[in-house]
């Protein structure tokens, strides 16, 4: 066994370990940081596949941007999860029923694989010599182009969206106006007044 | 991307751009001060794009490598689409104004989500497909809690969105396996792959989830718990919108895909679209009875319409494409009729849903009460109304195709439902003596109710103003 596949099994089983974890692990928070392990060994995945562009992807969005994220929502929000637990046992057994259900079809369909007739006329096109991330940019601006404007008009939706929903205009609050308060004059902003002793304002 | 396939997409441009622009200089100006103008600005913009796509002829073929198709069919469903997102802006307007929801976000969030609409008729691929879908339902899930305040309207857009998660999850899982046993996810490859009619049970396996996936969409039983609480909870502009534009974009997608991409192997959708017809109609038609708030009657109405539709697709013929578009234009020509109904139904100046407050509107606004009744008749499927004629397309595209059984079903159904149609119709003429609601009510309004009705009423008389011969058109141009 050479060592590119002792990576391979490496990654594989943490990756499957993390994905369990993350379900199973009682502590939110720890379900997080396996799920972030199961983003590291995928990403080592990647990189034995030759895909080095995808897998530094796959740190730097996922586990540097959405997971921490993830973090930060599952420590600052209260949520019970024993309760939820709870609520999720009355639902068990109808779950369990249809999860079996679909686990025989998916065994099915996975036993008897076999493509249809012709497949390999139908796959993508093989990559070309450039790099990773050259052939990645040309069919993604290329080929998907379409795919990739409307990806980003789906994120300016969710931009807008998140904003109409949260956004709240209060106008009994102070604010800073930094220019009005560096142009303040002390001569106009302070009064002396000089208390006579003995006597008030 | 060269200049022929950019012209093909050139609606959709123009509409993204629209929206982009106005987002712009409305932050920049007025913000929510301009938000009649940017109701009346998108509106004109939906018009202005139904007019391009009707007066243009379609170029017929795929560009962008058959991501995007512009065939009669997709022009069909986007005019239609446009129109009707342009009348329901129009009509939310002053309940917009009276309640707290005249942000100039409003139209500009609906104009993004037409985009999504028009994506998704003319998808030619599952990937065109999903990201159309999901820029509709993103803004349709805002639009839905657009009331912030308002605890129902926020728990409708949770309920919407958590649920069309779900949704296209199950969407996703099965263009995940169609893509691994056909090896591509371009209808034209899809419909090669599976020549001969054989499908293998990964493909098949596939085809189910992606349909349940769209089933979530078409709000089809058993997929439809959504409904009925995103109905009432949203703003009532918002249902209306809900219950017209997006319908007929879900049920074009649905056409799309069966027809496009497992046009070769028609035999095994149609019984999985078959039941979910039959689920669709009797569900509608029973669980409605039993309603005392008329968002969520239309809510179950509404599922029962669309197992009709779905009835006239699981024919799997041109003329059940045919008979289906032509559904869905009446039901949303009715709908939009009940909407402006619904939009003035106020007491005191609140919002009332309760179907009980209908009780002896003939009283005192006789003319609103009798263009209701039309347009109950022609929900129900009595026949000189339009809806008769809906209904008896799709029954006779079923019959056609040897599903009489389908047929019968459609009828009895049809049976069921025509009780809580004339139900209200029975609550307006001979209810019991009741609070009147407000009479003072937006013209716009009123003049909606009244042309809706007569739309429906005298349709018949027209030949149903000649959408039959497009929608022909429009259904060979789909399923050949």
């Amino acid at each position: 066994m050479g060592i590119a596949e002792l990576a391979f099994y490496a990654f594989s089983m943490s990756t499957l370990i993390g994905g369990i974890f993350t379900v199973v692990a009682r502590n939110p928070v720890h379900s997080v940081l396996w799920l972030i392990l199961a983003f590291l060994s995928a990403a080592g995945l990647f990189v034995l596949l030759g895909a080095e562009f995808v897998a530094m992807l796959l740190i730097i969005v996922y586990v540097g941007a959405v997971a921490v994220l993830f973090l930060f929502v599952v420590m600052m929000l209260d949520v019970d999860f024993a309760e939820l637990k709870a609520e999720m046992a009355k639902y068990l057994p109808l779950g369990l029923v249809i999860g079996v259900i679909v686990l025989m079809q998916l065994m099915f369909a996975f036993g008897v694989w076999d493509y249809s007739a012709g497949y390999e006329g139908r796959l993508a096109a093989e990559f070309g010599a450039g790099t990773n991330t050259g052939e990645l940019g040309a069919i993604l601006y290329d080929d998907y182009i379409l795919i990739f404007q409307l990806a980003g008009l789906v994120l300016l939706v969710a931009m807008i969206g998140a904003i109409v929903l949260t956004l709240r205009h209060r106008v009994d609050v102070k604010r800073q106006d930094v220019i009005a308060q560096m142009m303040r004059d002390p001569a106009k902003a302070m009064e002396l007044k000089d208390v006579k002793p003995g006597q008030g304002l | 991307m060269i200049a022929s396939d950019f012209t093909t997409v050139l609606p959709e441009v123009l509409l993204s751009l629209y929206a982009m622009l106005a987002l712009v200089v409305f932050v920049y100006t007025g913000k929510d001060r301009h938000a009649v103008l940017s109701i009346w600005l998108t509106s004109g913009a939906f018009l202005f794009l139904a007019l391009i796509l009707a007066m243009g002829t379609p170029t017929g073929t795929a560009s962008f490598g058959g991501m995007f198709i512009d065939d009669s069919f997709a022009r069909f469903c986007k005019i239609v689409i446009l129109l009707s997102a342009a009348l329901v802006l129009v009509m939310g307007q002053d309940y917009a104004a009276k309640h707290d929801m005249l942000k100039f976000e409003y139209p500009l969030l609906v104009a993004l989500s037409v985009v999504g609409m028009m994506v998704m008729v003319s998808a030619g691929s599952l990937l065109t497909l999903y990201m159309g879908l999901e820029l509709q339902s993103l803004a349709l899930y805002v639009i839905a809690a657009f009331r912030r305040d308002s605890a129902k309207s926020t728990e409708a857009g949770l309920k919407y969105f958590v649920l069309g998660a779900l949704s296209s999850g199950l969407l996703l899982y099965g263009t995940s396996l169609v893509y691994g046993f056909a090896g591509t996810v371009e209808f034209s490859g899809i419909m090669a792959a599976t020549s001969g009619g054989d499908l293998s049970i990964g493909l098949l396996l596939g085809l189910v989830f992606v349909i349940a996936g769209m089933g979530f969409k078409v709000s089809a039983a058993p997929f439809h718990m959504w409904a009925p609480d995103v109905y009432e909870g949203a703003p009532t502009p918002v249902t209306a919108f809900f219950a017209t534009a997006p319908k007929m974009a879900a049920m074009g997608l649905f056409a799309r895909v069966v027809h496009d991409a497992f046009g070769g192997v028609t035999a095994d959708w149609q019984q999985v679209v078959a039941v979910l017809s039959v689920f669709s109609m009797f569900l509608g038609a029973v669980a409605a009875i039993g309603q005392k708030d008329i968002k969520r009657l239309m809510a179950y109405s509404s599922i029962a319409h669309m197992g009709f539709a779905l009835m006239g697709l699981a024919a799997g013929t041109v003329f059940g494409v045919q008979a289906m578009l032509i559904y869905m234009a009446i039901y949303i020509s009715m709908n939009i009729g009940m909407f402006a109904l619904i939009l003035s139904m106020e007491r005191d100046g609140r919002p009332v849903s309760d179907i009980a407050s209908l009780c002896m509107l003939s009283k005192y606004q006789p003319l609103r009460a009798l263009c209701v009744v039309f347009i109950m008749f022609s929900m129900a499927g009595v026949p000189p109304m339009v809806g008769f004629f809906g209904k008896f397309y799709v029954l006779r595209a079923a019959y056609e195709a040897n599903m009489a059984w389908l047929a019968i079903a459609g009828v009895v159904a049809s049976v069921i439902g025509a009780y809580y149609y004339i139900r209200i119709v029975y609550f307006m003429y001979f209810g019991a003596e009741s609070e009147p609601l407000d009479t003072q009510t937006p013209r716009r309004l009123t003049v909606i109710l009244v042309a809706s009705t007569a739309v429906i009423t005298v349709g018949a008389a027209f030949s149903l103003f000649g959408i039959e011969p497009l929608a022909q058109l429009a259904a060979e141009s789909l399923a050949n």
